[in-house]
């Protein structure tokens, strides 16, 4: 297979371009397609502070990469989770890639925080993991991103993750949702940052490549909680489909954002007010963040009163060491 | 060749030489879930590999919390 560009020797191929690249050509390639979501979208500009959402994985690391090519001011943020080894190695990655560079990243830590992690939010509110995980997420990039003076906020979804978002809100008819799908969020509340997807032209197999060709040192190791997510199912669903039409998960998201979204967007009618507990904005009195570690830290205070008669004597329990099982 | 299958932690033998294309349908991978490395080139689905290789599937589907 030959290069597009230059007829050397192919290293990527892009089937539902119909063309492959060389390594220089193909990332040419990656570079137009993140300026053309960046313009396109009118996303930001050079003058803009950006906060680039990282986890040390291919996506969020290869955005901040080309950003940084690019000539974006694109600072790092990481939020320590706090699952084990995987958020340990994720934290390195996202550490040895900004000192590579030297870029500045910022680190929130609901650990150090909270006092518990992302899976006893969950367990505290029956969400699966990956609900808690993405509510933790969404509330700590905003905040982090308002109190610092960010004025927009780049995470890493690319084209598969907004197929298979998309993909799942269909199966399931969930309109409102349909409706907040974009490529650019825009700000609506004061301390609301506009969020922003400048990967959503890439495939998910191209940000990989990307990182590979760039020599960009990311976690490659899954999140032990994302075993059985349905996110995953409807990507493999969706690969089924695009290996043999190729194009399909573009022509299903882009022609969403073409010619769905128009007939949904005006679902998107919440009000936002300031919650009363921490004064993010939100669509109730009190924040889904601050509703979640309110049951959970009430949780862990049912917990350790239940244990102190037993454990009387004993050092305090510690977070790290409250019962895990879901009773 | 050694194949080195990242996502399923294992690590297979195959004998002979053959496209990329026909080794991931000989091992029931998904070309579009995968991207195939040999030393720190990745290969396009028509490139050859031979017995002296060691190739790399890596995953390229990340998923969880949006």
């Amino acid at each position: 297979m030959r290069c597009q560009r230059c007829k050397g020797d192919a290293t990527v191929e892009v089937r539902r371009h119909h063309t492959a690249f060389c390594n220089e050509h193909f990332i040419e390639f990656f570079d137009r397609q993140v300026e053309r979501a960046i313009d396109g979208e009118h996303m930001f500009t050079r003058g803009d502070r950006v906060l680039v959402a990282v986890s040390g994985g291919k996506d969020s690391l290869a955005l901040w990469d080309v950003l940084r090519r690019l000539g974006y001011d694109a600072t790092g943020l990481y939020i320590n989770l706090g699952i084990g080894e995987y958020s340990e190695e994720s934290h390195r990655k996202s550490v040895a890639f900004a000192e590579g560079q030297g870029l500045e990243l910022l680190v929130a830590d609901i650990p150090h925080e909270y006092g518990m992690n992302v899976e006893e939010f969950a367990r505290a509110t029956r969400r699966v993991s990956c609900s808690a995980c993405g509510l933790s997420k969404r509330y700590l990039f905003n905040r982090v991103a308002v109190d610092h003076g960010f004025q927009v906020v780049a995470t890493g979804h690319n084209l598969d993750d907004e197929a298979a978002v998309l993909f799942g809100n269909l199966l399931h008819w969930q309109i409102e949702y349909l409706a907040r799908q974009a490529p650019v969020l825009p700000s609506t509340h004061p301390r609301l940052a506009r969020k922003v997807k400048p990967l959503y032209r890439i495939a998910e197999r191209e940000a990989a490549a990307y990182a590979i060709v760039r020599g960009i040192d990311y976690i490659v190791d899954e999140c032990p909680n994302s075993v059985g997510a349905k996110s995953l199912l409807y990507k493999d669903a969706l690969n089924l489909l695009e290996q043999a039409a190729p194009g399909t998960k573009q022509s299903l998201y882009w022609g969403f954002l073409e010619r769905g979204r128009p007939l949904v967007a005006a679902q998107d009618n919440a009000t936002l007010r300031d919650c009363v507990h921490c004064g993010q904005p939100t669509t109730a009195e009190v924040c889904a963040f601050c509703r979640m570690t309110e049951r959970a830290a009430e949780r862990m205070r049912v917990r350790q009163a239940g244990a102190a008669p037993r454990a009387a004597g004993a050092p305090e329990t510690t977070p790290a060491a409250a019962p895990t099982a879901g009773g | 060749m050694k194949v080195l299958i990242r996502h399923q932690k294992r690590e297979v033998e195959v004998q002979g030489r053959r496209r990329v294309r026909e080794l991931l349908v000989e091992l029931g991978v998904n070309p579009e879930s995968v991207l195939v490395i040999r030393g720190a080139q990745l290969l396009t689905h028509d490139a050859q590999v031979a017995d002296e290789d060691t190739v790399e599937l890596r995953p390229v589907v990340s998923g969880g919390a949006a």
